[in-house]
């Protein structure tokens, strides 16, 4: 979507930008994620002239852009503030898929650029289109380009700058799995949230439990386990299950706006045991509780854990206020 | 053996040209594919057969058969009998982007023709397939349009109306599954007999919905629908509801590392303020979806209810078999 005008300031929404070279993939990872377009129709997207915006509104509102390459943005006579201000993250893609040593002059400009004039943005880095890449291959790229990267900053003087990695394609969760690690950072009530999360898996024998948005598929918090890619994909995979089911199935709803007494909650188990499951729970419209039960939380388990997010869900209705 | 001869045998030929995309719905429906494995089938040898067994006593024998032109000279000749009889079911898959289509016709022709002389009463599924290399707008026109000529050819060939049928196909979306929900549903010998057992289970339960589906596949067998839920406006819930179910599959086995087809899961439910929806398993071979009114009351009673129709049917499939053995003596 382009809009005309300055973007409406909502005060607190993740507010990202998209840059890199032409053809790295801006477009569509905007699109994909926050437009929804089925990757495979990228292939048609043509050359972005203009800054191009994109918002979605969900349990929260995310807010885009997208700068064309060749809007000079860093020379001094640009009016650079009417596009950083109240930027929360730049995103640097860059293609892995082809010679990417111009990418990383172009984002070492950029990052010594953020550092003198806007010190207080993020600065992630996107290793791309690493669908058909071999795991080794995918590996060296990656340690190759956040090695020269962190190498020149030290040169420049900035190596104390913090700058993220991660590897992304549109073919697979992963870009939504950094997405979501983008967005985290940008939440004042990430802290307060973790601890919550981090306590109910302890107390509920839970392998691993997320804050799902689920329109953009985007986590909001987990605990403070570690993550793997394996688990996000089987869980987002799930929220689609519910999610489509809910729609086929909840048609007389359609136009009555949230029930307060509907408790929406969904689980499967992975094995005839029962022993492994998922067990998700709405906290609002557009927010979920999504947890990856491991071994020994069977079904014997299922008061203490009703009990508990219960009392989760009490805690993070204070901490957004919904 | 002795179980695998009570077996209903229902053979199905799947032809149409080489590239029009039969191997890749196979393995897709039948073999745990997903849509963009099916890239590195190579071209089918000859004939490939797999036999799919459902609802214990039908007993599915699947003849893909390689599309090159070579292949198909040797069916309607020498292989012609052995090829075309005892056929139920003729799946032909038509590729919607091909440019050869006179010669795709012609092929057709002959094919119907070998088939109307050794099994004239089997049905016809005309699959028009890679609907989704046709823009939307014009998807309707050129359905309407292959379908009449098609149509033409097989009264031609003295085939009547209602043995042929015409679906529009892809591999990128549900409606791979309507067309081959159909095929089941034609070829499941008891279909009437397991309806009314899920209508009268369905009353017990005081259910909106019930849907019998086949595990490996996730083809939904036959459904019942009571109430308002019969004016439900997703009329292609089913096979959407296939691919979902299929979608989910793939995803635990990639997550458990496991093969998706020894995935199997005991349970699922969703719960939301105006309805429950859950899965159990039924019989061997078949999980049944069921929707009921959002009531925990009544989701309980429906879960131990269920527990006591497996017993029901498992003899079903017992019964079949035994009130046919008399005719087979
Ligand atoms: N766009 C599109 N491509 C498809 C679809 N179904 C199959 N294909 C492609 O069509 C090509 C041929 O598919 P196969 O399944 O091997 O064709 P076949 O009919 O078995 O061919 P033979 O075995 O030689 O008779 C493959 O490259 C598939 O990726 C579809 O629904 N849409
Ligand atoms: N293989 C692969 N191709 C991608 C990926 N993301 C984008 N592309 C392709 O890269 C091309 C350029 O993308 P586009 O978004 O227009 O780039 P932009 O100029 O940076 O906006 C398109 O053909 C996309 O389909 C990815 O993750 N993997
Ligand atoms: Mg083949």
């Amino acid at each position: 979507g382009e809009q005309s005008g300055p973007p409406p300031r909502r005060k607190g929404n993740p507010r990202l930008l998209f840059m890199g070279l032409r053809r790295c993939g801006k477009s569509s990872v905007q699109k994909v994620v926050f437009e929804k377009l089925p990757p495979a129709e990228t292939l048609y997207l043509e050359a972005t002239t203009k800054i191009e915006r994109a918002s979605m509104q969900s349990f929260m509102t995310f807010d885009s852009a997208e700068l064309p390459t060749s809007l000079p943005v860093q020379s001094p006579d640009y009016d650079h503030a009417s596009i950083f201000t109240n930027i929360g993250s730049v995103i640097w893609i860059i293609d892995s898929q082809d010679e990417y040593l111009t990418s990383i002059s172009e984002l070492l400009r950029l990052a010594v650029f953020l550092a003198e004039n806007y010190p207080r943005i993020n600065l992630e880095v996107f290793i791309h289109k690493t669908d058909g890449l071999s795991e080794e291959y995918k590996y060296d790229t990656f340690r190759e380009v956040r090695q020269r990267v962190q190498d020149e900053l030290t040169d420049y003087g900035y190596g104390d700058r913090p700058v993220s990695y991660y590897q992304t394609s549109i073919f697979d969760h992963s870009i939504f799995e950094a997405m979501s690690k983008v967005i985290m950072k940008l939440l004042p009530a990430l802290p307060s949230m973790e601890t919550l999360l981090t306590k109910l898996c302890s107390t509920c024998r839970i392998q691993k439990a997320y804050l799902f948005d689920t329109l953009s598929k985007i986590y909001i918090a987990t605990d403070t386990s570690p993550t793997f890619l394996k688990d996000y994909e089987v869980c987002s995979d799930y929220v689609d299950v519910i999610v489509d089911i809910k729609q086929l199935y909840g048609w007389r709803d359609e136009g009555k706006q949230g029930d307060q007494n509907s408790i929406e909650e969904s689980m499967v188990s992975f094995d005839k045991s029962g022993d492994t499951y998922i067990y998700t729970r709405e906290i609002s419209n557009n927010l979920s509780l999504i947890c990856l039960m491991g071994q020994g939380s069977g079904p014997n388990m299922r008061p203490v854990l009703d009990y508990n997010v219960e009392i989760l869900n009490g805690a993070l209705q204070k901490v957004f206020k919904v | 053996m002795e179980r695998s001869k009570r077996q209903k045998q229902r053979k199905v030929l799947l032809m149409g040209r080489s590239g029009a995309g039969k191997s890749s719905m196979r393995s897709i429906v039948f073999s745990n594919y997903v849509a963009r494995d099916v890239r590195r089938l190579g071209a089918t040898v000859d004939v490939e057969h797999s036999n799919i067994r459902f609802m214990g006593n039908l007993m599915l024998n699947l003849w893909d058969c390689g599309g090159q032109d070579s292949f198909v000279e040797s069916y309607l000749t020498n292989q012609r009998s052995h090829v075309f009889t005892h056929v139920a079911v003729l799946i032909f898959v038509f590729d919607v982007s091909s440019k050869d289509t006179a010669s795709d016709m012609l092929s057709f022709a002959s094919t119907i023709r070998a088939l109307h002389e050794y099994s004239p009463s089997s049905r016809i599924f005309v699959l028009i397939h890679k609907m989704d290399l046709v823009p939307p707008e014009e998807k309707t026109a050129i359905f309407q349009k292959k379908s009449s000529d098609i149509r033409k050819a097989c009264e031609d060939e003295e085939f009547l109306p209602d043995q042929v049928g015409f679906w529009a196909t892809s591999i990128w979306d549900q409606s791979l599954y309507r067309a081959w929900t159909q095929v089941i549903y034609y070829l499941v010998p008891n279909a009437s007999a397991i309806e009314n057992m899920l209508s009268k289970l369905a009353d017990v339960l005081d259910a909106r919905e019930l849907m019998l589906y086949e595990r490996t596949t996730c083809l939904v067998v036959t459904h019942i629908s009571r109430g308002s839920e019969v004016k439900n406006p997703f009329a292609d819930r089913f096979e959407r509801l296939s691919s979902i179910l299929k979608t989910h599959k793939h995803s635990m086995a990639k997550h458990t590392g496991t093969m998706a087809s020894e995935v199997s899961f005991a349970e699922m439910q969703v719960k939301t303020g105006s309805f429950m929806f859950f899965i159990t398993r039924l019989t061997e071979n078949t999980n049944l979806a069921i929707v009921i009114a959002n009531d925990e009351a009544a989701f309980n009673c429906a879960r131990i209810n269920v527990q006591l129709a497996k017993k029901e049917f498992a003899h079903l499939d017992i019964m079949e078999k035994k009130a046919k053995d008399p005719q087979r003596a």
